[in-house]
């Protein structure tokens, strides 16, 4: 009789766990188009991801692979070491213990709120089902809903019970895509971090893809930067904010501008607004000419001192004012200011860099140099 | 890492381009004829006789029923849309009933009333002495006479979806215009008409359609035309190719009616306002305009729904011969063969239109394309078309099975129901196809997505996610084929088995006797049936409009 090889093939030297998700360079095809090439990355049991991007970038076609609805063309998808996508075939959407939240909410509209969260759980003893349900209802704070119709509540309630229906049969791995774009600003304060606080308290694994990277920062512990079909970076949100790896990420991550900057001598550089330190990185020698970026919080606002920037822009926010300074060397910075520092458009006003640390793109490839 | 092996059997992507590939058999059979080298004699008989005239003949019907129709339909769309009077909201659906009438019963019910025989005649006679009335006597018989039969049941297609078309224009274009300087009547034919242009010409395209196909009415009027040369050639002359051949040609006058369907129906999307979620601001009518809107709605609902109902109502109460137990067995026939056919047009309709969501195959597509063609393919030509393929079968199966059983089965698949369910499911499986896929493209993909992801396989998906969805839609479907198989006439007339009669034959057999009263009773019975999808769609143009406002 032949050995019943089990699909995770976890050798016994071997102590470390697989990930629970494991992308190998995968990509996809969509209508003749390679949406998604070669991407790479990875998520541990109970870990929650986030991948943003512009619209197009291939994010939504990536979480259609994870979940099952799309063969790669190249690379593979595993999931506790058992590969599940492969160009050559892939275990289908109903086998794969990987629960989905859709934009588009997506609720039975002939099921009721009970029947819709019991969707997936049907062949769950009657007790336990209901037992589930009404956890999932009292965690999300929706028990007097259980049994009203979709279209009688509202688009976050709809939200809501969309997500707890996904969580329903405890999923190893949940998928969200967009999926709080369709609230307002205010409900999605409130929702998302609710979210975050569920799937820890359920330890489950989710990606969450948007085009909004506040809710990415709110709810993930890795963040993903997606463009044109390739995956640029895949770190902590706090790395990809402070450390982008390129020119694009830096562009794309929160506020921020570059300027460029000439290398004095070792550690030494030389911008519009005076001469700076940075830790020491070999490949970059005295003459080069590279691009720095700064961050509205590295510059900051100082009537005494004497590097000075025209207002161009202002916007108030509140408990500061977000001003575009341009320099004399015509280049662009962001600066913020306490909000009784109320200068005029056109006004030359004092500016003091604070860097703490420096990120530095090389001027041709637009690589991150250190 | 593990190899997958994940091929499987793609069920459905088999059963349903073979489904479609049975349903347009007789279609190819129809075309294939062409290629038949030797014309028969009796076509080059046809040619040198009487295929002039079917063409004159066919040509007359269809510039005949064009006019009656516009002028039938498009105004009353647009008194009921854009205008409001009293009566406005009771003519919305009135003006839908004359599509429950079959062509060849008002035929009947008019010739009963007009002819030599009728009352009106009578009347005139007595009144006004027998050389005055021949003078005002008209005969109904004749192209002009079928030319209204059919205007006044056809025009609510030009209606229906020229109402819809002005219901989705924005009331704001009429108002720019009256800025510019046009009057409200300048407007509509200024703007609201050629706005609306593609929808017109899409429900002209059906009801010429339907024209085409028509035996009844020519028939009982004497009138030759393609379809009663099919018959003839079928029937008189027992030759098949001869009237697959002329079949042929009378779909190349109905291919062309597709595409001006089809290409209308592209252009009408293009014509749809954005904004047209804007309250609709009727113009209010008062005096003389109040009139004019009577007139133009009134007429349409009194001549082709009301007057030839109460006639069919008087002559089955008291001048019918009231033969109840072959009435009842025809009930039966009729229903029995309508719920049959209903329901295979409605299961094939749910297994191509699900097959056609799973798949972006080319393929699948064509062929389902092909598969909705038939609602503009005369039921003649169905019937020739399916009678073909199943007799050649049936001789085979014959030969077979006294080769081997030593046993004679006759004519198992061409002589019996099978052929008659066959052919409607050819002719009707449009309309619940239709249906069916407004109803699945209305669901989004991402439910049957999540439904996936909840551990659904895809059969489970339709069976717990769309078909609950989708069940008045399917209901819907369900019904409108019903009643279109209650009231085919041709080809149940060529297929039905031996001794068998439906009502639709049993009120044209009556009728050619000349027994027109005794015709009455399953008439009525027909046409009050047909009134059911009728307040069906006119729920469905309320309830989409309330949910538009």
């Amino acid at each position: 009789m032949p050995e019943t090889v089990p699909a995770t093939a976890v050798s016994p030297e071997s102590q470390t766990l697989p990930p629970l998700l494991d992308i190998q360079s995968v990509s996809f095809r969509y209508k003749d188009k390679t949406a998604v090439s070669g991407v790479t990355l990875s998520l541990d049991d109970g870990e929650i991801g986030a991948i943003v991007g512009p619209s197009g970038c291939g994010k939504s076609t990536l979480m259609r692979g994870i979940a099952g609805f799309e063969t790669p063309i190249h690379g593979s998808i595993a999931m506790n070491g058992s590969v599940i996508s492969t160009p050559d075939g892939v275990v289908e959407p109903e086998n794969r213990g990987v629960g989905m939240v859709f934009q588009d909410v997506t609720l039975f509209p002939h099921l009721d709120v009970a029947k819709n969260i019991k969707f997936g759980i049907r062949k769950w003893h009657p007790d336990s089902q209901l037992q589930r349900v009404k956890e999932l209802l009292d965690l999300f704070n929706l028990s007097k809903f259980e049994d009203r119709h979709p279209h009688s509540l509202s688009g976050g309630e709809q939200q809501r019970i969309a997500l707890a229906r996904a969580m329903a049969p405890r999923p190893k791995l949940l998928l969200m895509d967009e999926s709080f774009s369709s609230l307002d600003a205010e409900h999605r304060h409130q929702l998302v971090p609710k979210v975050r606080e569920v799937l820890k308290s359920e330890k489950i694994s989710a990606i969450l893809v948007t085009h909004n990277q506040d809710v990415g920062f709110a709810l993930a512990d890795r963040i993903g930067v997606m463009e044109s079909g390739q995956l640029h970076q895949w770190d902590t949100p706090l790395n990809i904010y402070h450390q982008p790896c390129n020119r694009f990420t830096a562009r794309f991550i929160g506020e921020g501008t570059l300027i460029s900057a000439t290398v004095l001598g070792e550690r030494k550089l030389s911008t519009a607004f005076g001469t700076h330190y940075f830790e020491n990185d070999e490949r970059l020698q005295v003459g080069d000419q590279v691009d720095i970026m700064l961050r509205p919080d590295d510059i900051l606002h100082d009537d005494e001192s004497e590097i000075r920037g025209k207002v161009e822009h202002k916007a108030f926010r509140g408990s500061h004012f977000l001003y575009r300074i341009r320099l004399v060397s015509e280049e662009m910075l962001y600066c913020l200011a306490d909000s009784h520092h109320n200068h005029h458009i056109g006004e030359w006003i004092g500016i003091t860099p604070n860097i703490e640390h420096i990120v530095i793109f090389d001027k041709k490839n637009g690589e991150h140099r250190k | 890492m593990t190899p997958l092996h994940t091929w499987k059997f793609n069920g459905l992507g088999v059963a349903a381009p073979l489904a479609a590939l049975i349903i347009i058999s007789p279609l190819i059979t129809i075309a294939a004829s062409i290629f038949e080298a030797e014309s028969s004699e009796i076509l080059t008989h046809l040619w040198d006789t009487v295929l002039t005239e079917y063409v004159i003949n066919s040509l007359l019907l269809v510039a005949g029923v064009s006019v009656l129709t516009l002028v039938l339909g498009v105004p009353a769309a647009w008194f009921t849309s854009v205008c409001s009077f009293p009566g406005q909201r009771v003519f919305v659906w009135m003006l839908l009933l004359p599509l429950a009438f079959p062509a060849y019963i008002i035929a009947y019910t008019y010739t009963g009333v007009l002819d030599y025989a009728g009352p009106v005649y009578t009347f005139l006679r007595e009144a006004l002495g027998k050389s005055l009335a021949d003078q005002l006597y008209f005969s109904i018989r004749t192209v002009s006479g079928a030319i209204f039969m059919l205007g006044l049941v056809l025009y609510p297609y030009v209606y229906l979806l020229t109402r819809a078309a002005f219901l989705e224009q924005s009331v704001s274009f009429l108002e720019v215009g009256r800025t510019l300087g046009y009057s409200t009547i300048q407007g509509f034919f200024r703007l609201a008409i050629p706005l609306a242009r593609p929808a017109i010409i899409t429900g002209l395209s059906l009801a010429l359609m339907e024209t085409l196909a028509d035996y009844g009415t020519v028939a009982y009027f004497s009138i030759s035309t393609f379809t009663t040369g099919i018959f003839r050639t079928f029937y008189g002359f027992g030759d098949l190719t001869a009237a697959a051949q002329l079949s042929t040609m009378l779909l190349l006058f109905v291919a062309l009616l597709i595409f001006t369907e089809r290409y209308s129906r592209r252009q009408a999307k293009y014509h749809e306002t954005a904004g047209r979620k804007s309250h609709q601001t009727r113009i209010i009518l008062r005096g003389a305009n109040v009139f004019w809107a009577w007139l133009f709605c009134l007429v349409p609902v009194l001549f082709g729904f009301i007057i030839p109902a109460l006639i069919l109502i008087k002559w089955s109460i008291f001048d019918a011969e009231w033969d109840i137990p072959s009435f009842i067995s025809l009930s039966w026939h009729s229903f029995e063969l309508a719920i049959l056919a209903a329901l295979i047009a409605v299961a094939l309709a749910i297994l191509l239109s699900y097959a056609r969501r799973q798949s972006e195959a080319i393929v699948i597509h064509g062929f389902i394309s092909v598969a909705g063609l038939g609602y503009a393919i005369p039921g003649a030509i169905i019937a020739v078309g399916v009678i073909v393929p199943l007799a050649w079968m049936d001789h085979r199966l014959i030969a077979f099975f006294k080769s081997v059983f030593e046993v004679d089965t006759g004519l198992i698949l061409s002589g019996s129901i099978f052929a008659l369910l066959f052919a409607y499911t050819v002719r009707f499986l449009a309309i619940s196809l239709n249906a069916v896929q407004t109803g699945l493209d209305k669901i989004k993909p991402s439910m049957d997505q999540t439904a996936r992801c909840l551990g659904y396989r895809k059969m489970e998906v339709l069976r717990k996610v769309h078909i609950p969805l989708m069940r008045t839609s399917l209901l819907t479907a369900f019904l409108i084929v019903f009643v279109d198989v209650l009231k085919e006439l041709p080809a149940t007339l060529i297929l039905r088995p031996f001794n068998f009669n439906t009502l639709a034959v049993r009120a044209y057999e009556l009728a050619s006797d000349e027994r027109l009263y005794d015709a009455a009773l399953t008439s009525i019975l027909i046409v009050l049936t047909g009134v059911i999808p009728v307040i069906l769609l006119n729920r469905t143009m309320t309830t989409r409009h309330r949910r538009n406002a």
